[in-house]
């Protein structure tokens, strides 16, 4: 699940995909895991930093782990 | 330290091209509590999902809808049309504001008996009445609307050696300019069945004919049909006057008042579009006032409003039970109550909005209820905040034949309660339970493995 290496972010949320031109505006934890998987981190160490400054359950932070990984495959962002 | 709030990561695509000129802001806001009850309250004292109704706006619904006729007209009289919500709580307050009952059926004249009102005070509709209903409606003295030939000869026949003449009116169909035309009620005015129908009962001498009725549709945009109904009407009142010298008592206009719900496929908001109920009583008592009665002749108008004094008091509650991706993308969140018990869901796109504080970023969704069913879906596309299983949500605007026309299917039916003037719930109908539902059914011995 690796993020396209092309793709463009910007801190406050940004993406541009050069590739196709499509753009797309995320929220704040969308930007934070973008940052964090463009600096190549692995996922269980995105999501113990995650755990660790949010208020989150590790459970809900799982489902919305799967929940993020088909929001970027359908934006095609990922390394097939 | 202190953990920072959390909300799920969420990525949305721009789209080049013109701008929505309605913006992107829904300018959704959490919607915590009904009349000052919260909405997390009444799911934990009477579990979800829950239908809640307001006495509150109920009663400033009847009483704005009453003005609107009253200050424009001198003699008015409201009969709540029980097929909307016959809740036998929901019935007693129109009752208790001064509306008549108007029936349909057998079941449901038993049911305002049952609730206490007069028989004379019974408006009995539609065209499916029996024999025993008939009689019943005759014993009681209710003001019987005939629908059809069938019905009016049988009507004859049950009067004939009767010493009170039962007291009727015809149900009228016509045009009014508004189609497709409802003519599958009534005797229609254009080709003059209407009149056959008058000749006939002030010809038979054993029914007393006192009413016009018509019901020209239903969630009607268009306040002028309802003039063109009224002039229609009294021009037939008139002509009995003339004609037969026979003075007809009341002209009763129907309902068919819309609610402010969005209708499917509407593009602007209900809101926005729908004609208000003043609306409909100006056209309606300027084309009576207008037409020729004498000042102390005039007709009493009867109207039969539902929907619209009642939708907005109703809401249903209910819980996020999950989410989900499509296979297109799309988020969908799944909730704990379906079309079975939200049936408007098929013509409305009920607003929904999150019962708790939520992130600013909003998503496109479909809403699916609980049933393994494809139909059971809420709302086909809707922008909500990102939704967590357990938060709640709130379906505004479904007063209105929700919990007359519920199934029970594949889940039980849940309870209903009633916030009163004083902010005090009660619970006026109980959740359904299995043993509810079983309770009528019947297995043969050689079926029953429970002996």
């Amino acid at each position: 699940m690796k993020l396209k290496s092309n793709i463009a972010t910007s801190e406050n949320g940004f993406i541009f995909n050069p590739a196709t031109g499509d753009s797309f505006s995320g929220n704040g934890m969308a930007a934070q895991l973008l940052e964090a998987m463009k600096s190549g981190k692995t996922e269980d160490d995105i999501k113990q930093d995650i755990l660790s400054r949010y208020e989150v359950s590790e459970s809900q932070l799982n489902s919305d782990w799967d929940n993020w990984m088909l929001q970027l495959k359908e934006a095609n962002l990922l390394e097939i | 330290m202190e953990k920072l709030p959390y909300e799920k990561p969420y990525i949305k695509k721009l789209q080049a091209g013109a701008l929505n000129k309605f913006g992107s802001r829904t300018g959704l806001q959490p919607f915590k509590s009904i009349d000052g009850v919260s909405v997390k309250s009444l799911i934990e004292n009477y579990g979800s999902p829950v239908f809640v109704l307001s006495e509150k706006q109920i009663r400033k619904n009847y009483r704005a809808a009453y003005r609107a006729f009253s200050t424009r007209y001198p003699k008015v009289q409201f009969a709540w049309s029980y097929k909307t919500n016959y809740l036998n709580a929901v019935c007693q307050i129109f009752h208790q504001e001064g509306s008549w009952a108007e029936v349909v059926s057998g079941f449901e004249y038993r049911k305002a008996l049952g609730n206490g009102v007069p028989g004379n005070k019974i408006i009995f509709n539609g065209p499916g009445k029996s024999i025993n209903d008939l009689q019943l409606a005759i014993e009681h003295d209710s003001l019987i609307h005939i629908d059809h030939f069938d019905e009016l000869n049988l009507l004859l026949t049950l009067s004939k050696n009767l010493v009170n003449k039962p007291r009727v009116a015809i149900r009228i169909n016509m045009d009014t300019g508004v189609y497709p035309l409802w003519d599958r009620f009534g005797f229609n005015y254009e080709n003059g069945e209407a009149w056959s129908a008058v000749t006939k009962i002030t010809g038979s001498g054993s029914l007393q004919l006192v009413g016009l009725h018509c019901h020209i549709g239903t969630y009607m945009l268009s306040a002028d049909a309802y003039g063109i109904a009224a002039n229609k009407l009294a021009e037939l009142a008139v002509r009995c006057q003339t004609e037969l010298n026979h003075k007809i008592e009341y002209l009763d206009l129907g309902g068919g008042f819309p609610s402010t719900n969005t209708l499917k496929g509407a593009y602007l908001p209900g809101n926005d579009t729908v004609p208000t109920i003043d609306d409909f009583a100006e056209v309606i008592t300027s084309a009576l006032l207008n037409f020729g009665f004498a000042n102390d002749d005039l007709p009493l108008l009867i109207l039969e409003s539902g929907r619209v004094l009642i939708d907005d008091a109703g809401y249903l509650l209910g819980t996020v039970i999950a989410n989900k991706r499509l296979a297109n993308g799309k988020g969908a969140a799944i909730v704990d109550f379906g079309v079975n018990i939200l049936f408007t869901s098929f013509w409305y796109e009920h607003q929904v909005s999150p019962a708790q504080d939520f992130a600013a970023h909003t998503e496109n969704m479909v809403i699916y209820g609980p049933l393994c069913m494809n139909i059971d879906v809420i709302r086909e596309s809707i922008n909500l905040p990102l939704l967590n299983p357990g938060d709640q949500v709130v379906v505004h605007k479904v007063g209105a034949y929700n919990m007359t026309q519920w199934m029970q299917f594949i889940t039980l039916r849940p309870a209903v309660v009633l916030i009163d003037e004083k902010l005090r719930t009660h619970l006026i109908r109980k959740n359904e339970t299995l043993e509810y539902t079983a309770e009528p059914e019947l297995v043969p011995a050689h079926l029953n493995n429970n002996k």
